[in-house]
């Protein structure tokens, strides 16, 4: 089975914004970059798929030649190769990174891809979506269980209002929830054998842009901070507060 | 491209959702600025009757798909149908409530009609006619204003961003939408859905949410939660330390790898406020921390404080919240 995961390379969630002198873009001096938390899951799915169907497992990355070193990591935890569509432009719009994504995966062989349902840094949920029209397959959004069955899936996807279950014909592509799995740890044999795994660079296709940030601002402030008082004797006056300043309840 | 706002519009349980009727709202204030018929699409068992109901918000069009095989969500289906609704009545904006369907189906839309697509939004304005939108990023650690090059814009919008307001008084239509495919030949088909019991509203939705820590110390603590969430009516949250020790289920997790809230009020009880939470929340209206630590990061935040243990204070907050709603 040829199974594909998508990895993005995004700030660390412990990041403390700044923003950068242009006003419109984050600052990026000293700042720790990760495998975005939801593509560790997709990575986990992705290995495990492989255990019980057999195949290999491709990392997709569009990202700065930066992103090696988290591609190093897939393939620390069991990832067979790496390709990463190296891109210059620091930040791509949705529609221009999947684009640049279709571009590549025209180019490999796939019978299931998986992402993250988000990135943690843009927060967009579009590349899974955008890429089952782009490329004509079928998607299921925050998958918390799969059940792969020969060419067929059985995929449970986390709603507002519960869950629904989808039977899907591969190939097919997952956006993964957080909690479908627990990840592994590399282990030192892993890292030694990532050494001489393939990483594949080639420059990412061009593809517009139709999304354009403007500015990028921290948000107002919260002032916050008044104690109303110690244990539970302070409860009436919270709801005084709550009720007559803070005008609720 | 014409004048129309096109609203996509969830039917749930045989009512129009809250995130649609705010998707709604903002598309009245869009219409009134374009000049031009607010109009929505809706798909799903039920939809035709329920339609004329949106006149309530002043729509004046509905084009709905009714019947058994428009269990929603399912994009593979529904995608196809708002492209023959773009094609039927050439949008300006395209607004979705940023939900599980909603947030496939932007992006879907937007891929078809090769345009860009601003998602989980919580402002959206036209100076000029041309789109200025904010969206949260970084969990909220940062608001990004963004534009959009060309319509029809698409667009959805976070729940509990835009406050419900009727605007009743333009009649209204309902027409027929044939589904533009054949839905025997999906490729994903939805088998069953699973909804909780209603009882307590949805996290992203709730306008009262009640959010537990580890200062809990064991699952079984998250009952007085639960107690004090029920006497508001509120959601229950929890930090990410208490779901990845297991105790609560992820779709509870407020922060950055959870959801992000707005409400009007909320309570973090024994959370000491990691900025992994703080994201998830900061943009409350009104804050309300209980932490046995006066140090804890929480206070920095929180518009009322109570100092001390949440064994002791809970239950008595959950007894006079109790009194207040009977009387």
């Amino acid at each position: 089975m040829h199974i594909v995961v998508l990895m993005k390379r995004v700030p660390t969630t412990e990041l403390r914004v700044k923003i950068a002198s242009d006003g419109k873009s984050l600052d990026l001096a000293g700042v720790e970059h990760v495998v975005n938390p939801y593509d560790e899951f997709a990575i986990e799915e992705a290995l495990r798929t492989r255990e019980k169907q057999g195949g290999e497992v491709t990392v997709v990355c569009l990202g700065p030649a930066e992103a090696q070193k988290e591609l190093k990591t897939c393939l620390a935890l069991g990832v067979d190769r790496a390709v990463l569509a190296q891109d210059a432009a620091p930040a791509r719009d949705s529609a221009s990174a999947a684009q640049a994504l279709a571009a590549v995966l025209k180019t490999i062989p796939h019978d299931v891809i998986f992402c993250g349902k988000l990135a943690v840094d843009d927060q967009n949920y579009q590349i899974g979506p955008r890429l089952a029209e782009l490329l004509g397959l079928p998607v299921v959004t925050a998958v918390s269980k799969l059940d792969l069955q020969g060419d067929r899936a059985r995929a449970r996807s986390e709603t507002d209002a519960g869950s629904a279950e989808y039977e899907v014909r591969l190939p097919a592509i997952f956006t993964v929830e957080k909690g479908i799995n627990e990840p592994r740890y590399p282990s030192l044999k892993g890292i030694m054998a990532a050494k001489a795994k393939p990483v594949t660079t080639a420059p990412a296709a061009d593809a517009p842009a139709h999304l354009t940030q403007l500015r990028l601002e921290l948000p107002p402030k919260r002032t916050g901070g008044k104690i109303v008082g110690k244990g539970p004797e302070a409860v009436p006056e919270l709801l005084r507060l709550l009720r007559e300043e803070a005008r609720l309840l | 491209m014409g004048n129309a706002v096109l609203v996509f519009t969830e039917l749930l349980g045989g009512a129009f959702r809250k995130g649609s009727l705010e998707a709604l709202t903002l598309g009245r204030d869009l219409a009134d600025q374009f000049q031009g018929p607010l109009v929505a699409v809706t798909a799903g068992e039920g939809v035709a009757a329920a339609a004329p109901s949106l006149a309530r918000f002043g729509v004046q069009r509905v084009l709905a798909a009714d019947g058994p095989a428009w269990k929603l969500p399912a994009g593979e289906a529904t995608a196809p149908l708002l492209h023959e609704a773009v094609k039927k009545t050439a949008p300006v904006v395209v607004l979705f409530s940023a939900g599980t369907a909603g947030r496939e189906l932007a992006p879907r839309l937007a891929q078809r009609l090769d345009v860009g697509c601003a998602v989980d939004c919580t402002a959206v304005r036209f100076p000029g006619g041309k789109p200025e939108i904010v969206r949260p990023v970084y969990a909220g650690k940062a608001l990004a204003t963004v534009t959009l090059d060309r319509p029809p814009y698409v667009i959805s919008l976070r729940p509990n961003a835009v406050t419900v307001k009727e605007r009743p008084g333009a009649p209204i239509t309902v027409e027929t939408l044939a589904p533009g495919i054949d839905l025997g030949s999906l490729h994903a088909v939805l088998q069953s859905v699973a909804e909780r019991p209603v009882g307590r509203p949805e996290l992203p939705e709730a306008d009262v949410v009640v959010s537990g820590g580890r200062g809990l110390k064991a699952p079984e603590h998250f009952k007085m939660i639960e107690e004090l969430a029920d006497a508001l009516g509120a959601a229950v949250g929890a930090s990410r330390a208490v779901v990845d020790a297991g105790w609560r289920p992820h779709r509870e997790q407020v922060g950055q790898t959870g959801k992000t809230v707005a409400p009007q009020l909320y309570f973090a009880i024994g959370i000491s406020g990691a900025i992994q939470h703080l994201a998830g929340m900061s943009s409350s209206k009104c804050i309300v921390a209980v932490n046995k630590d006066p140090n804890a990061p929480i206070f920095q935040l929180a518009d009322y404080g109570i100092v001390g243990d949440a064994f002791e204070i809970v239950p008595v907050l959950t007894a006079e919240v109790r009194k207040l709603k009977r009387s």
